[in-house]
């Protein structure tokens, strides 16, 4: 059993390994230009930001809608360490302090407010993250409604694969253990829960600060491909951005965090040259999907591999004939 | 794991499958990128810019375009989003292989596609960027980015030196937007002016956006001794204080910046209380100019509608960069489009003939707009 365990793990990093070098391969290839990649940088933060807050609303039952305050902590203190110092080293650094920075204003904040339920706790992570918002907008440290200009760029593909794939280890595993099931026990019945011994409290902040943390780091990779934040790109409707991915890609499942953050992309970039109808297409496309698949893309369920080799092989039958 | 590995995958197959097929390219068109902001909060610029654009593109190239070669744009909507507005200019500019890139229109959304014009030697130009800091900070001028729009900082100086100068005002009440960068920046720049020239400012008031009973500051000035109110700051508010301070008897002139600039201040102030207001503009519809009228007669046949300063920017905008690729010489690539912009002398828009100064800023006159009434009676072009 230990010796499967491991081969399986030997097997996932390789796969891991070759997706990355694949990708880069493409980059100095020349296939890959840098239109894609900040596509796919847009993705990877999405992807960061959604399933970090899946674990929070998804898998704990926890509706927040602060997550761009905690996005935008990390971008400041990201920004604010890499124009100072400006080296690799300091961008490393920048987005441990924000991530850090981050899941500390999550745990002090989330003590008193998950002990709100439901629309209360929603109000009042709205309120932190306009609270925020507005504190970054009258600091002088983070110039004010102009906001931060001319962030040296040290995000590239490496830094990006890291960080997305660290992340999503850190929530899979995190939810794999007994404190990602006491997560998920809180969400079906808070009261039974707590009834069979679990610290509702404690696993809901627990669960507030990794959310927090992650969040921390997509706004510190957010600040440094993008060049540049103002308080207004971490606005109210970033969080909603990250909740429409969320449940979207279906509630309580990576895997539909990750696809949907991929399909939301793509269909947005597709409309791009469509600016007049862009808006009415985005919603329709969401309302037509939410109509038809009400739980999301994927419901509850992940995508497993399994799944991927069946497809594998009806596409390889199909061409023989 | 396997989930994410999957995922993984799929993300790399979709990529490569929605990515694939390039535009060719024709030899007989010269491309330029249009990264406005076409949806979202700040939509009515970047649809009126392009308004602009679109009318001066036409022109050319019904005359037959620029050596021979017709101007073909590429347009799309950044949904005014800083993220998106970089992302559009590395499209344009790595995919479409543009020589230009026109827009964003807000300080910002231009801010952020700059960097990508460094790297990719494609210049990014801006008809209505103003912030101070677009086109040179500290670290000196930004290669690849130029405007050809005044900066705010010279907007307050000349409202200062107007109010003293033109006016013959020497005591001032400023009362500011303190939420937002635009507003403290002109009240800092006509506050410096405006005492360096001999004036005195009695007061110094602020609010806030959204703010609409001002009556506590109204009353708070008018036990002062003063001759001229400076408001910096946007119509919403604007139009407010005007209709409050008038009720209240105040009649000195009531100066502001092109913030004032929309049909919105007549709503909310009133046409009997829009005398003696007088704000700086980009552009003026009474400007007698020839090149000025007949844009506005173009402009109304097109799209049947006065055109504003977003539209007259945008025009000015579309022609300054065709006169710098017509200029360019040699092959037209981002580098010599580049060097022929930043050496423009004495172009002639219709919101005034400029030439490009070493910051790529463009050295040009103001227009002073004086409402009485509520309609414009009068305008005039103020240089420093």
């Amino acid at each position: 059993m230990a010796g499967f365990f491991k081969k399986s793990w030997a097997v996932k990093l390789v796969s891991l390994a070759s997706v990355f070098i694949l990708v880069q391969l493409l980059i100095s290839a020349g296939f890959i230009d840098s239109y894609i990649q900040a596509t796919i940088a847009t993705i990877c933060i999405n992807i960061i930001l959604a399933v970090s807050l899946n674990l929070i609303t998804g898998f704990t039952g926890q509706f927040s809608l602060g997550h761009a305050g905690f996005m935008s902590i990390g971008a400041y203190v990201c920004a604010i360490i890499t124009l100072r110092i400006g080296t690799t080293g300091s961008f490393i650094l920048g987005v441990f302090a924000g991530a850090i920075a981050a899941a500390l204003v999550g745990f002090l904040v989330g003590l008193p407010t998950l002990r709100l339920k439901g629309d209360y706790l929603a109000i009042a992570t709205l309120g932190l993250s306009e609270i925020i918002r507005i504190i970054f907008t009258n600091l002088k440290i983070t110039n004010g409604a102009a906001g931060l200009s001319y962030i040296p760029r040290f995000v590239n593909w490496f830094w990006i694969f890291i960080f997305t794939v660290g992340t999503v280890l850190l929530i899979v595993n995190y939810i794999k253990s007994s404190h990602g099931r006491a997560c998920i026990a809180i969400r079906e019945d808070e009261i039974a829960s707590e009834a069979m011994g679990i610290n509702s409290t404690r696993y809901k902040v627990t669960v507030f600060t990794i959310g927090a943390f992650c969040a921390g780091i997509a706004g510190a990779l957010y600040a440094s491909y993008f060049y540049d934040i103002a308080p207004k790109t971490f606005g109210f409707l970033k969080s909603i951005d990250v909740l429409v991915i969320v449940v979207f890609g279906g509630l309580g499942s990576i895997s539909g965090s990750i696809l949907a953050a991929i399909v939301l992309a793509l269909i947005s970039t597709f409309l791009q040259s469509f600016s007049e109808i862009r808006m009415i297409l985005y919603a329709l496309m969401l309302i037509i999907i939410m109509i038809f698949r009400p739980q999301g893309l994927m419901g509850s369920k992940e995508l497993s591999l399994s799944l991927f080799k069946k497809a594998g092989k009806l596409f390889s039958k199909k061409e023989r004939v | 794991m396997k989930k994410l590995l999957c995922a993984l995958l799929v993300l790399v197959t979709t990529m490569s499958f929605i990515f694939t097929g390039c535009s060719g390219n024709n030899d007989n068109v010269i491309k330029i990128g249009i990264n406005y902001e076409l949806s979202g909060e700040v939509a009515s610029y970047g649809q009126a810019s392009v308004d602009g654009i679109k009318l001066a593109v036409e022109e050319i190239n019904k005359a037959g375009g620029i050596n021979g070669k017709l101007i073909e744009l590429v347009e799309y909507d950044n949904k005014s989003d800083k993220a998106e507005a970089t992302t559009l200019a590395t499209k344009l500019m790595t995919r479409n292989k543009v020589v230009a890139v026109l827009g964003p229109a807000t300080s910002g959304a231009f801010k952020a596609t700059i960097p990508v014009a460094n790297e990719n030697k494609i210049p990014v130009i801006s008809g209505s960027a103003t912030a101070d800091d677009v086109t040179v900070d500290a670290n000196g001028v930004k290669e690849y980015a130029f405007r050809i729009c005044f900066n705010d900082s010279y907007q307050g100086i000349a409202m200062g030196q107007y109010a003293l100068n033109n006016l013959s005002k020497t005591k001032a009440v400023i009362i500011m937007d303190s939420s937002s960068d635009y507003a403290k920046g002109l009240a800092k720049n006509f506050n410096e002016a405006f005492k360096a020239g001999g004036g005195s400012i009695a007061a110094e008031e602020a609010y806030v956006a959204g703010d609409t009973d001002f009556n506590a500051i109204i009353t708070k000035i008018k036990g002062l001794d003063f001759d001229v109110i400076f408001i910096p700051g946007y119509y919403q508010e604007a139009g407010l204080i005007i209709k409050q301070a008038r009720e209240q008897g105040i009649d000195v002139p009531i100066l502001g910046a092109d913030g004032f600039d929309s049909p919105v201040l007549l709503e909310l102030a009133g046409a009997s209380n829009l005398n003696d207001i007088y704000f700086s503009n980009h552009y003026s519809s009474l400007d007698k100019d020839p090149s000025v009228q007949s844009f506005i007669s173009a402009f109304k046949a097109e799209f049947n509608k006065e055109p504003n300063a977003f539209n007259a920017l945008g025009y000015d905008l579309a022609k300054f960069v065709i006169a710098g690729i017509a200029n360019a010489e040699g092959e037209v690539t981002g580098e010599s489009v580049k060097t022929a912009l930043a050496d423009t002398k004495d172009f002639v828009g219709v919101t005034g003939s400029f030439s490009i100064d070493e910051n790529h800023n463009p050295v040009k006159a103001i227009v002073v707009i004086q409402l009485t009434d509520g309609v414009q009676s009068s305008s005039e072009r103020v240089s420093q």
